[in-house]
């Protein structure tokens, strides 16, 4: 008779076999069988957090710059209630996570016992899937299945909830199955028919542009390698969605930037006027469409996605074609290389009017912004950032807010998973976390959060975390004292009325590095950043570093809200020119 | 054009919303209806009624039948959510109008009075298949089967002749002939 194991050494059975070597967590009552479990593992590694939100940032960022799933772990109650928002987060970007929860007994579940909450029901709407584990015979197939759930198809958190009493009670243990049941929820099968049509509508278009997103990065790097080669085949412009960023090289003369909202003069334009939009692994978000009416109006539409329901749910398609990205576009590529002969020359030759075009709306040179010696510009500060660390193969997270954009726009990522921002629920507070998790995956590597001040505070206390396990993770914080996107807005459209978004009494963040125990550095002189970059980049340990920037600079450029692709408003460069010829100066 | 301070783009033109009738198999298993119900309610779409039991006791599956009105975009985008969903095994829908589509609702009558008013109230009835699955010298209750407007009609027309309580179901549905859903 084959041994039999406790539910808490089957947790641990499960990790082993799904080949997972780091957890995120924070311990607790309803856990504790596992915690107990834990020094049997010495494959798992435990990365204690500070606040659970932490450990589900954390293996946020783990997963999206490695590929595997990330795993966290918390007790009953509130620390379910507080893994909450990351697994939104994950949700929402497509971040596979399994997050193993413990439960109060199950004789007390529904009695509203001490730490009790309804895990189950409070996450249901904000993973792929979840399990209640109330039979210990079901454990080892709901852990597998689990991790299966997260990582197919379109991939996403899932939810394990584990009573208490199902961790100490015993069984066998079940391997995974070799099998793979695919339940009908896998979407790869699409037809060569489909691929046809689409390089037909390639050899025809006088006006393509390609968009590509976060699916791209998600199906893994041979996407990005086919996506560069389907680019070097057509000669055709390409955009990239946030999540989309590394994909394709940033510094590329076919890439025009990101789009949307705060995309790019020539990205936007060329969304709007082309006759062909490819959209590879992308979802037609809102901060990208702009005015749905008006999106793109004279283009044919293709939609690449592994996820069915993508297709159709905001913007009317032409041709859908459902399938993993790295299987369609390595179709498509040998499509045309067997076809060489007949359409791909003489394809350049039909979009070299549209490249004239698009070159000229780069000459508005719409990321730009009036620098100056006495202020630090925070979008300077990003550009000197990326010139000091481009050649090191540096990992980027951030929060949420100007810097963001900033970020986005002038920071060049070259590879794809070098990238973590929260795009989809858009989550203050990811990035620091999220650094950490980048920095346990990648131990060797250089990994900054490009943050706020604002957003860094809401989970300051992972620096605690980040010195523990001695993470040289560097936080560059763009200093202006106030929700920057909240002010913009209230600039732009609430007549200045800056309600509440001004912090008046910040920490000092020199003393809290040093509370810490890390490094604190600060500027507020351009002629000074150089040097404290490179200083920030040379020392050995996890930095906190204080950039205080122009404090009422504007994020540029942007679509105002209701208004399509070819109406964006430009940089204060701009707006000045327009004031001359006495153009409109109304913002929206 | 109003001025828009929001973060969001203005909802633009709607196309018309037309009622439709959703056919889920699902796994028999705790919470899976919650999962159904709740992606309805959390997407913003609408139930008009629903209705679910095991239908497989062997292979554990459960029939759910929900009614609900959406324009064709809507209509496409909660067919995909459902078969999203893990434990879902297929989705049909169909038009409430679709010839080839019989659809029914049971519904519950209680009516207290007189007997010649119980009488009027069954010759009413007589359209639906009326039967009595309860009878006293005051009181009777009904139980007919038909499409849900005509229960509507038949609930207004038995107000006056007593009818004091109703119970109905939400509708099911199944294919004419001998073809099953996709």
């Amino acid at each position: 008779m084959p041994k039999l194991l406790t539910g808490a050494e089957i947790v641990f059975k499960c990790l082993e076999d799904q080949k997972v070597e780091h957890i995120f967590g924070y311990p607790g009552g309803a856990v504790l069988p596992i915690y107990d479990e834990l020094k049997n593992h010495p494959s798992i590694k435990h990365i204690l957090v500070r606040h659970e939100q932490g450990a589900g940032h954390a293996a946020e960022g783990y997963a999206r710059s490695s590929g595997k799933p990330g795993v966290v772990l918390v007790t009953s109650g509130p620390g379910a209630t507080n893994v909450v928002t990351a697994l939104t987060d994950a949700y929402m970007d497509s971040v596979p996570l399994v997050c193993i929860s413990g439960q109060v007994p199950t004789h007390l579940i529904g009695t509203d016992a001490f730490q009790e909450c309804d895990t189950t029901g409070i996450t249901r709407p904000c993973t792929k899937h979840n399990w209640l584990v109330k039979d210990i015979n079901d454990l080892s197939k709901v852990m597998h299945e689990a991790f299966r759930v997260a990582t197919t198809g379109r991939p996403g958190p899932v939810l394990i909830d584990i009573p208490k009493d199902i961790q100490f009670a015993k069984t066998k243990y079940k391997k995974p199955n070799k099998e793979k049941k695919l339940n009908g929820k896998s979407h790869n099968k699409f037809s060569q028919d489909q691929i046809d049509e689409l390089v037909k509508l390639l050899s025809k278009t006088k006006k393509p542009i390609i968009y590509s997103g976060g699916g791209v990065i998600n199906s893994g790097p041979k996407a990005s390698q086919a996506l560069r080669e389907l680019v070097d085949l057509t000669g055709f412009p390409i955009t990239s969605t946030l999540q989309g960023l590394g994909a394709y090289p940033g510094d590329d003369n076919q890439f025009l930037g990101m789009l949307g909202m705060h995309g790019t003069y020539e990205a936007n334009n060329a969304m709007h006027d082309c006759d062909l939009l490819i959209n590879i692994g992308a979802r037609f978000d809102d901060r990208i469409t702009g005015k749905i009416d008006e999106f793109s109006p004279n283009s044919k539409k293709v939609h690449i996605d592994i996820d069915p329901s993508s297709i159709n749910k905001i913007i009317k398609v032409d041709l859908a074609i459902v399938g993993d990205v790295t299987s369609v576009i390595s179709k498509i590529n040998k499509t045309i290389a067997k076809r060489k002969n007949g359409h791909s020359k003489s394809n350049k030759s039909n979009i070299a009017k549209w490249w004239e075009q698009i070159e000229k709306w780069r000459e508005k040179d719409s990321l730009n912004f009036v620098n100056s010696d006495e202020s630090i510009k925070p979008q300077h500060a990003v550009q000197r950032l990326y010139e000091l660390t481009k050649n090191k193969d540096t990992y980027v997270t951030t929060e949420v807010g100007q810097h963001q954009m900033w970020a986005a726009q002038h920071y060049k990522f070259n590879k794809p998973n070098r990238w973590m921002t929260s795009g989809g629920l858009g989550t203050m507070g990811y990035g620091l976390p999220a650094a950490v998790g980048v920095q346990i995956a990648h131990p060797e590597k250089l990994v900054i959060d490009i943050a706020g001040e604002a957003s860094v505070l809401m989970t300051m206390q992972e620096m605690s975390t980040a010195v523990q396990y001695n993470l040289p993770i560097k936080i560059f914080i763009l200093n202006n004292q106030y929700m920057g996107m909240v002010r913009q807005w209230q600039e732009l459209l609430h007549e200045k009325n800056y309600s509440e978004s001004y912090s008046e009494a910040l920490p000092d963040f020199m003393k809290m590095a040093e509370a810490y125990g890390c490094k604190g550095i600060k500027a507020d002189n351009p002629s000074e950043l150089d040097d404290k970059i490179q200083e920030m980049i040379d020392y050995d340990g996890p930095v906190i570093f204080d950039c205080h920037v122009d404090p009422s600079e504007n994020c540029f450029p942007m679509i105002p809200s209701g208004k399509p692709h070819n109406q964006m408003i430009l940089g204060p460069n701009d707006q000045e020119e327009n004031k001359i010829k006495g153009k409109g100066k109304a913002l929206v | 054009m109003p001025k828009s301070k929001s973060a969001y783009s203005i909802p633009t033109k709607k196309q018309k919303p037309d009622t439709y009738i959703f056919v889920v198999w699902v796994d028999n298993e705790a919470g899976v209806l919650a999962r159904v119900v709740g992606l309805f309610s959390g997407r913003g779409y609408n139930i008009e009624s629903l209705a679910v039991a095991e239908v497989d006791a062997v292979k554990n599956i459960s029939r759910i039948t929900i009614v609900t009105t959406g324009t064709p975009q809507v209509i496409d985008q909660i067919r995909l959510q459902l078969t999203k969903l893990v434990p879902v095994h297929k989705v049909a829908e169909f038009k409430r109008e679709d010839k080839d589509v019989i659809f029914k609702e049971m519904a519950l009558f209680k009516v207290v009075g007189k007997r010649n008013k119980i009488e009027k109230c069954l010759n009413a009835c007589k359209k639906f298949n009326p039967v009595i699955l309860d009878e006293t010298k005051s009181s009777a209750v009904i139980q007919i089967t038909a499409l849900r407007r005509e229960i509507d009609v038949m609930n207004k027309k038995l107000k006056p002749l007593g009818l004091i309580s109703t119970s109905r179901t939400g509708a099911v549905a199944m294919t004419r002939g001998a073809k099953i859903f996709n």
